[in-house]
């Protein structure tokens, strides 16, 4: 069965690259611009994968990671959060948030695709 | 029994002793070799606290009331113990201001008040006068009993003769004699009389030798021991009853009233402020005569009771005077020596009372009575003299041979009515009137002089009224009805029950009223006023004199000018011109200056010569004297608050603790605020550093990713591999925007950035800029109009730098326009003083929150719906700073959904130069 992906991006040429590189291998990719739009989303249909960039308008990726872990029917959705700004506190904070991953930009589009598989593979123990 | 002409060439040899030692002492003194220097002169000084009243008198009550003669000495014991602190305190400040008696003290106290000075000076003589004509008694009564033994109850007849068959008279004109050598042989600023203090001790000694002299023959030679003395008058009924039921010996009131009597006497007597305050030499002397001196009473009480009781059990009741029993005991057994060292003794006790009162009243009556009347008499000159010593002097000695025979004049008058104890006891309440005043003004800062005046006045008032008059109704002096019925026969004012007051003893009776009247109007008049100026300052310096003890502390509120030469001639006046050139040579040294001649007269002068002349006069004089050569400039109304406010070093101290913490609060808080603005700047370099990376970070993923995905998918279609080729050099042209416009930034906010100002056309930038961007208006159909008048005036600026800001303006508001029928118009105006561009559209609007923060960095309005806002975040911050840069101003107006106008200013060319000059 095809893994479904959710992109959270407001970077036009960003979200097209990593539409590209998740559509060329198989999934079924879904993309959102803005949180609002995001949450739109996820209340229609339950990805197993949101990719999440941090800075968004209007509602923040960590805003976005909180809410999500708040809704029971995506317990068993995979985060990982893709962020611009590398400081090892925002990383930890997106952690304590619920996030299960991160990526930081720039990233190398094999590592992105590794750490999709890898992190699709292994089933998610939620309320961890 | 004894020979007259004996005890007279005896007397004279014991007084011309006096002489030798007096003398000796004052030429060690004047050597530098000071023999009274150490604690136990300075002890045995102190006891001329024990006249002819200890020496006969105790005995004498001690024969009548049991231990009823204890509390004169308990008093005195318990003060010691309170010495530390109040004596101590009285002699600090007595050196610190070169106080010489009580009166000074007092009326320097309540800001130099001269008739405050006068009336204790009054108080203090009229006090002490029956006092030394109780010493003079005593001399008479001693010689009388010495010459007519066993004929001893006619003692006293002596009052009755003439003056000149008198002997008492010669007595007192010798003792004048004496004083009046030792004790005014120059003037002195501190007024020590060190050969004279070295003779009062000798004197202490030879009474303390000759009375335990006498107690040990009565106890040990009559009797056989303490026990034996004491048993044989527990034998006797009379006695057993005087001595355990108590007997006469007063009740608790009288016991009580004695006691604070005594204890207020010591420090308050005149001669007591003499020894103890003015002739101490070094205050750690305290130390030890605070035990010392309770060990003397202590030892000359000692063998009071087995006197007293040898006397009674010896010779038959009412032949013998009991107050002649350290006469007649070893008469009666035929000791003659012995009785002729009692004598001695006797006469050491009360020649040196006699000398030390005489001196100490002198000095009051010439520097706070006689000086301050002539003084102020102006037809006397006084003050154009050469040379006042001379008559200082003059006027001391006179005062002396005055006190004396007013003294003689008492004892003539009324010194037959009364027991030695009772004249004394006259004089010590007289003395206890200056204690609210005194103890008062030591500790407390509220005391003013009307208050001191008052308070004084009306316990006179009632000392004269209710103790001293009675003693001369008494005498047959005045008529004896003035006691039985009152004044005016007013049964409420009988002078000895005043108000219905039955059931308490003169003394006690006339302490209770006294010091109600005293103490009711010091405190009540002090609290009334307050305290002027002057007086606030002398109480700050007095009650405070702990804190500050540096002798110049007084010239802080003295200014004005005068020369050295006045000063000097004026001080040569009251202390003579010999000893006034000495004196400044003193100075001179003390201030480390070589030679008088280099002294400069400022006020530490002024006021070493006023505290010179002070010790001559009085203070309160003195600050007249100097006054008078002084050209005080006068005070301005604040520099008077500033005196009240300051007036002791321990209130400025407290304040500059007060500044100096205010300061360090200050400092503290400049370097809180310092530190919080580095710590935003360094949170604000923070969030710039991270801002820029982020912004950084953003193109440079697509770039790498598209590489990546074209290096990796050699197979994607044309079409696809332009897109995404086209998108790396997009994201790579805004890579390099981006770092040039952060450097651009960097460089203009940090001074560095290049500009080449010159006169430029607006009209000319606003048609390139617009040029430039029509184009692409034209692919977004955006209406892009331009409206300029015919002719403008040049302004001065960088036609880059605008030309940029012109254009980031209209790609902001290009960027912003979404509808179909968007228009951007641009718009120049020539106001007074500058040209205003300004570029309207009719897009999205601003909100008023974001119009605050689009100008600061990186700032971008996030809400655009058409999602992320194009562009770096730094054009406005950068145009901002370009437009200040050339003295104009950038700012936005807008209607969020109608479109927003951003204006900016150009300042014309005069204008655009001065600000370039600024």
């Amino acid at each position: 069965m095809t893994a479904s992906v959710l992109i959270v991006e407001d970077e036009e040429s960003i979200l097209l690259s990593l539409e590209f590189l998740l559509g060329k291998e198989g999934y079924a990719v879904t993309t959102a611009r803005d949180g609002a739009e995001a949450l739109r989303l996820l209340e229609q249909s339950v990805p197993d994968l949101v990719l999440l960039d941090v800075m968004l308008p209007l509602i923040d990726g960590f805003e976005l990671c909180a809410t999500m872990r708040a809704m029971p029917a995506l317990a068993g959705t995979r985060i990982m959060l893709v962020t611009a700004r590398g400081r090892e506190a925002e990383i930890a904070r997106g952690l304590a948030l619920g996030a299960d991953t991160y990526l930081t930009k720039p990233f190398s589009t094999r590592e992105l695709m590794d750490r999709v598989r890898a992190l699709l593979a292994s089933p998610r123990t939620s309320g961890a | 029994m004894l020979s007259g002409a004996l005890i007279v060439v005896l007397s004279f040899a014991y007084v011309g002793l006096l002489f030798a030692i007096a003398y000796w002492g004052d030429k060690r003194a004047d050597a530098g070799r000071s023999i009274i220097a150490n604690p136990y002169i300075y002890t045995l000084s102190l006891a001329v606290y024990c006249t002819s009243w200890t020496f006969y008198g105790s005995v004498g009550r001690a024969a009548t009331s049991g231990i009823g003669f204890l509390p004169i000495y308990l008093g005195p014991t318990l003060m010691a113990a309170l010495w530390w602190y109040v004596l101590l305190k009285m002699v600090r400040i007595s050196k610190a201001h070169r106080i010489t008696s009580i009166a000074d003290f007092i009326a320097s106290r309540y800001g130099k008040s001269h008739l405050l000075g006068g009336l204790v000076t009054v108080i203090a003589v009229l006090g002490i006068v029956p006092y030394i004509a109780l010493q003079l008694k005593a001399i008479s009564a001693s010689f009388s009993t010495m010459l007519q033994y066993p004929n001893t109850v006619a003692s006293g007849s002596a009052a009755s003769l003439p003056f000149l068959q008198d002997n008492t008279f010669y007595i007192a004109m010798l003792l004048a004699a004496f004083t009046i050598l030792f004790g005014t042989r120059h003037l002195d600023a501190t007024e020590r009389h060190e050969g004279l203090v070295a003779a009062i001790a000798f004197e202490s000694i030879v009474k303390l030798v000759a009375f335990i002299a006498v107690g040990v023959f009565v106890t040990w030679g009559m009797f056989d021991g303490f026990a034996d003395v004491f048993n044989k008058a527990a034998a006797s009924p009379e006695l057993n009853a005087l001595l355990f039921q108590g007997g006469a010996s007063g009740n608790y009131t009288t016991w009580a009233s004695l006691t604070v009597l005594s204890m207020l006497a010591i420090i308050l007597l005149p001669r007591q402020f003499q020894v103890a305050v003015v002739e101490n030499v070094d205050e750690r002397h305290l130390n030890k005569a605070i035990w010392l001196f309770p060990l003397y009473l202590f030892a000359i009480n000692i063998f009071v009771l087995p006197i007293a009781l040898g006397g009674l059990m010896h010779f038959p009741p009412g032949t013998v005077d009991a107050d002649t029993y350290v006469l007649t005991l070893p008469m009666s057994e035929h000791r003659t020596w012995l009785a002729l060292l009692a004598f001695i003794g006797g006469l050491s006790a009360a020649t040196g009372m006699v000398i030390v009162e005489t001196i100490a009243l002198s000095t009051m009556v010439c520097n706070d009575l006689v000086m301050p009347i002539l003084l102020r008499w102006k037809f006397l000159r006084l003050t154009e003299r050469p040379d006042l010593s001379g008559l200082l002097l003059g006027i001391r000695r006179a005062a002396i041979v005055v006190v004396l025979v007013l003294g003689y004049g008492y004892f003539h008058l009324a010194g037959e009515a009364y027991a030695l104890v009772s004249i004394g006891l006259i004089s010590f309440t007289a003395v206890a009137q200056f204690a609210p005043a005194m103890i008062g003004g030591l500790f407390w800062k509220g005391g003013t002089r009307l208050g001191a005046l008052l308070g004084l006045g009306a316990g006179f008032l009632v000392w004269l009224y209710s103790l001293l008059l009675p003693s001369f109704a008494k005498s047959g002096w005045l008529p004896i009805t003035f006691l039985t019925e009152g004044i005016f026969g007013f049964d409420l004012l009988k002078p000895q029950q005043l108000f219905g007051l039955t059931g308490l003893d003169d003394i006690s009776h006339c302490l209770f009223w006294s010091m109600i009247a005293n103490i009711g109007c010091y405190v009540g008049f002090s609290l009334w006023r307050r305290p002027t100026a002057a007086e606030h300052s002398q109480a700050n310096l007095f009650v405070d004199v702990f804190r500050h003890v540096t002798p110049g502390s007084g010239s802080r509120f003295w200014r004005g000018s005068a020369t050295v030469a006045d000063l000097q001639t004026l001080l040569g006046r009251f202390i003579g011109p010999e000893r006034a050139n000495e004196s400044f040579a003193a100075y001179a040294r003390s201030q480390g200056i070589q030679g008088s001649e280099q002294v400069t007269a400022n006020a530490v002068l002024v006021h070493y010569v006023e505290s010179q002349i002070a010790g001559a006069i009085g203070s309160a004089s003195a600050r007249d004297m100097v006054a008078s050569v002084v050209v005080e400039e006068p005070l301005a109304l604040d520099e008077v608050m500033a005196i009240i406010d300051e007036a002791s070093q321990a209130l400025a101290y407290s304040r500059q603790l007060e500044q100096k913490s205010r300061e360090l609060e200050a400092a503290t808080n400049e370097l809180r605020g310092a530190n919080q603005r580095l710590q935003e700047l360094d949170r604000l370099k923070d969030d710039f550093i991270s801002t820029v990376t982020h912004e950084l970070r953003t193109p440079l993923t697509s770039i790498r990713a598209f590489s990546e995905i074209l290096s990796d998918n050699p197979q994607l279609d044309p079409a696809q591999r332009s897109k995404f080729l086209g998108i790396i050099t997009r994201e790579s042209e805004r890579l390099t925007r981006l770092i040039n416009q952060v450097l651009d930034l960097a460089k203009i906010e940090s001074g560095a950035a290049d500009w080449h100002p010159g006169s430029i056309d607006m009209r000319e930038v606003l048609d390139d800029a617009v040029t430039a961007l029509s184009q692409i208006c034209k692919e977004r159909n955006i209406t892009l109009d331009l409206q300029m008048p015919e002719k403008i005036p040049a302004v001065m600026a960088d036609r880059d730098r605008v030309t940029q800001v012109v254009l980031n303006l209209l790609s902001n508001a290009a960027n912003f326009c979404d509808k179909p029928d968007s228009r951007i118009a641009v718009s120049l105006v020539t106001e007074k003083s500058a040209l205003r561009v300004a570029v309207a559209d009719n897009g999205i609007g601003i909100s008023p929150a974001d119009q605050a923060v689009i100008f600061e960095k990186f700032r971008q309005v996030s809400d655009s719906p058409a999602g992320k806002p194009r562009g770096s975040g730094l054009g406005l911050a950068i145009s901002r700073e370009i437009i200040r840069h050339f003295g104009g101003r950038l700012w936005v107006e807008s209607t969020p959904g109608r479109g927003s106008t951003f204006f900016f200013t150009l300042p014309l060319q005069n204008e655009a130069a001065a600000a370039q000059a600024a």
